[in-house]
C-alpha cells in the first residue's frame, strides 16, 4: 500500500462522513460495514484512554457529554504519542475553547490537575529529601541553598477551587458529591501541588505565596532569591516543611564557593 | 543478554491492577505477558509492581505500538524505549504485530491491516531486521485479525508470514483466535490456514475471546474483542496446532471486561489441560 493510500485510509478512519478508501474487499461487498469496525476501534479505544486519564472530568460532565466532546477533540487532533498515559495533553486547552462547556469555566483547569496527576504517577522515582538535611544546615548558609525538586512535582495554578472540586467528585455516592460541592467556595482560587514522594500520588492546595516560591526554586533560584520572588504572604516555614520532610524536594545543593562557607 | 526461553506452559496477560493479588496469591503460572507501552513511563507503581513480579515469573514483553507495517521509518524513540525495557527486565520473549498503528505524527491505537504484496513484504522485513538489530534479540511476529482485504494483495497471509521468517529469521506468535476471527470474517477454512502456516517458527500462542457482531443479514463478522472466555472453535484449532508442534508457551489474553485474576488463572489451567489432551490424542493416533 502506497503512502497516498495510507493517507486516504487515515482520513476516512477519522472522518465518518468520508467513504472507505479504494482498493478494499470483503465478503458480500460489505466494505463499508467492515471499515466501520476499524473506525470504531480507533475512536473508541482513544476515547477510553482519554477517559482513563481524566476520570473526574468525565464524572463532572457525565459520560455522554465527555465521549461526544472527546470524539470531536480526538478526530481533530489525533494523539501525537504512542503512550496512552500521555493522551490528552491538548485536552484541557480544547475544553477551554469548547462552547458547550462554557458554563463550567473551571473544567479546563480540573483537566490540567488530572493530567498533572498522571504525569506524577509515571514520573521517575527518587528518594525524597529528609527534614533532617535542612535542620542540620548552619542558619547562615540557608539563604544560598538551592533545591532540586522531586521529579514528580507538578504545579497547577487556578483561579478556581480545582482541588476542592476534584476531591468532591471522588466521593462514591452522588449525595456525598453534592454535599462536598456545597462546601466549596466557588470564588476562591486554588493553586494545586501534585507530587509522588513514594508510590502514591498526593494532591494538595498550595499555601499562600508558595506557587511563586516553588516556581522560582524549580527554575534554579536560591532560597533567598525565591523568597524575594514571592509575595509577602508567603508562609516560609510551611513551604520549607513541604520541601524537606514531605518530599517536594529530592536534594539540597550548597555552592561551596560562596562567602557563607565557614 | 541471553535469557531462558518462555516455558511451554500457559501464562496470563498482566493488568497492573492485578499485581497486588498476583503477588499475594502466587498462582502457579508459566509466565506473565505485559504490554510494553504500559511500562514506558519513567517510574512509579507500574515499575514497582513489575520489578516484584519479574522476580517470581518469566516475562513476555508484548509491544502494541511499534507499527511494523507503517510506510514510514520506525520511530527511533520508541525503539529506544523498547531496548531500555529489554535491558531492564530481560524478558524471555519480545513480540509485536503484523500491522500499523501510526501515520505521520498520529498514533491511532488500533492494529490496522497491511496489503500482502512484495512492496509491503520488503518494507516489513526491513523493519523487523532493524528491530532485531537494535534489540539484539529475535522478534516474534503475531498474525493479525482482520476485517478487510486489499485487492492489491498477491500473497496469502501464511506465505507472507513464512517469507518474513525466511528473510529475517524472526519467530512467530500464532494467535489462534485471530485465525478464527479472520477465517470467519473472510470466509476461509481456519484448519486449512493452519495446515499452511509455518508452524516450525511458532514460539508462542495467543488465545482470547472474540465477539460476534449482530449480523443484520450480512456476512458473519467476529470482532477481536479480548473481552470473554476462549470459544470452542478456538480450543479445537489450538488442539490441532499443539498436536503438530508439541507444547508451546500459551497466553490467555483478556484485555476488556477483565475478570479477577483467579478467573484468568483458571483459563490458563484449561489451556494446559487442552494441550495435554491434544498430545495424548496425537500420540494415540501415532501409535
Amino acid at each position: 500500500m502506497d503512502a497516498p493510500h495510507r493517507a486516504a485510509f487515515v482520513r476516512a478512519l477519522l472522518d465518518p462522513e468520508l467513504p472507505p478508501p479504494d482498493g478494499l474487499a470483503a465478503p458480500g461487498g460489505e466494505v463499508k460495514r467492515r471499515f466501520a469496525v476499524y473506525r470504531n476501534n480507533v475512536l473508541v479505544s482513544l476515547i477510553d484512554a482519554l477517559a482513563a486519564r481524566f476520570p473526574v472530568t468525565q464524572r463532572l460532565v457525565g459520560e455522554e457529554f465527555f465521549r461526544a466532546a472527546a470524539a470531536l477533540h480526538l478526530r481533530a487532533e489525533p494523539p501525537p504519542s504512542r503512550l496512552l498515559h500521555e493522551i490528552g495533553e491538548g485536552w484541557p486547552a480544547f475544553l477551554e475553547r469548547f462552547e458547550p462547556a462554557a458554563g463550567l469555566p473551571y473544567l479546563a483547569d480540573l483537566a490540567r490537575l488530572e493530567a498533572a496527576r498522571s504525569r506524577a504517577f509515571h514520573a521517575a522515582d527518587a528518594a525524597p529529601l529528609e527534614a533532617a538535611a535542612l535542620a542540620a544546615l548552619e542558619p547562615a548558609r540557608l539563604p544560598d541553598v538551592r533545591f532540586r525538586l522531586h521529579p514528580s512535582v507538578q504545579l497547577v495554578p487556578s483561579r478556581w477551587p480545582i482541588v476542592s472540586l476534584w476531591a468532591a467528585h471522588l466521593e462514591a455516592e452522588p449525595a456525598a458529591v453534592e454535599a462536598a460541592l456545597a462546601r466549596v467556595d466557588p470564588a476562591r482560587g486554588e493553586d494545586a501541588l501534585v507530587w509522588r514522594p513514594g508510590l502514591e500520588v498526593l494532591v494538595r492546595v498550595l499555601p499562600a505565596g508558595a506557587l511563586a516560591f516553588l516556581g522560582a526554586l524549580a527554575g534554579g533560584a536560591s532560597l533567598a532569591e525565591a523568597v524575594a520572588a514571592s509575595p509577602p504572604e508567603l508562609d516560609l516555614a510551611g513551604a520549607l516543611a513541604l520541601l524537606a520532610g514531605q518530599g517536594v524536594a529530592r536534594e539540597l545543593i550548597l555552592d561551596e564557593g560562596t562567602s557563607h562557607d565557614p | 543478554m541471553a535469557t531462558a526461553a518462555l516455558p511451554a506452559r500457559a501464562g496470563i496477560g498482566l493488568k497492573l491492577a492485578h499485581a497486588p493479588a498476583l503477588l499475594a496469591e502466587r498462582p502457579d503460572l508459566g509466565f506473565l505477558e505485559v504490554h510494553a507501552e504500559n511500562l514506558m513511563g519513567a517510574g512509579g507503581p507500574p515499575h514497582a509492581w513489575m520489578r516484584a513480579l519479574r522476580e517470581r515469573l518469566p516475562l513476555s514483553l508484548h509491544g502494541v505500538a511499534l507499527s511494523l507495517g507503517a510506510d514510514a521509518p520506525l520511530d527511533r524513540d520508541h525503539l529506544g524505549r523498547l531496548l531500555a525495557l529489554c535491558r531492564r527486565y530481560e524478558p524471555a520473549a519480545f513480540s509485536e504485530h503484523l500491522a500499523w498503528s501510526s501515520h505521520g505524527p498520529f498514533y491511532l491505537n488500533d492494529l490496522l491491516p497491511v496489503a500482502y504484496d512484495e512492496r509491503t513484504l520488503a518494507r516489513v522485513a526491513d523493519h523487523i531486521d532493524q528491530v532485531q538489530t537494535v534489540l539484539g534479540r529475535r522478534l516474534l511476529l503475531e498474525n493479525p485479525s482482520t476485517y478487510l482485504r486489499f485487492q492489491s494483495s498477491t500473497l496469502e497471509e501464511t506465505e507472507f508470514l513464512g517469507e518474513l521468517v525466511r528473510r529475517t529469521g524472526c519467530g512467530l506468535l500464532l494467535d489462534v483466535t485471530n485465525v478464527w476471527v479472520s477465517a470467519t470474517n473472510h470466509g476461509f477454512d481456519g484448519e486449512a490456514y493452519l495446515d499452511r502456516f509455518p508452524l516450525g517458527a511458532v514460539e508462542e500462542i495467543h488465545l482470547a475471546g472474540a465477539a460476534p457482531e449482530a449480523e443484520m443479514g450480512g456476512a458473519p463478522l467476529l470482532i477481536d474483542a479480548h473481552d470473554r472466555p476462549v470459544a470452542d472453535p478456538v480450543w479445537a484449532l489450538y488442539a490441532r496446532v499443539i498436536a503438530r508442534t508439541g507444547p508451546l508457551p500459551t497466553l490467555i489474553e483478556w484485555d476488556n471486561e477483565v475478570p479477577v485474576p483467579a478467573r484468568l488463572v483458571a483459563e490458563a489451567r484449561r489451556a494446559e489441560a487442552a494441550a495435554r489432551a491434544a498430545l495424548v490424542g496425537a500420540n494415540a493416533l501415532a501409535a
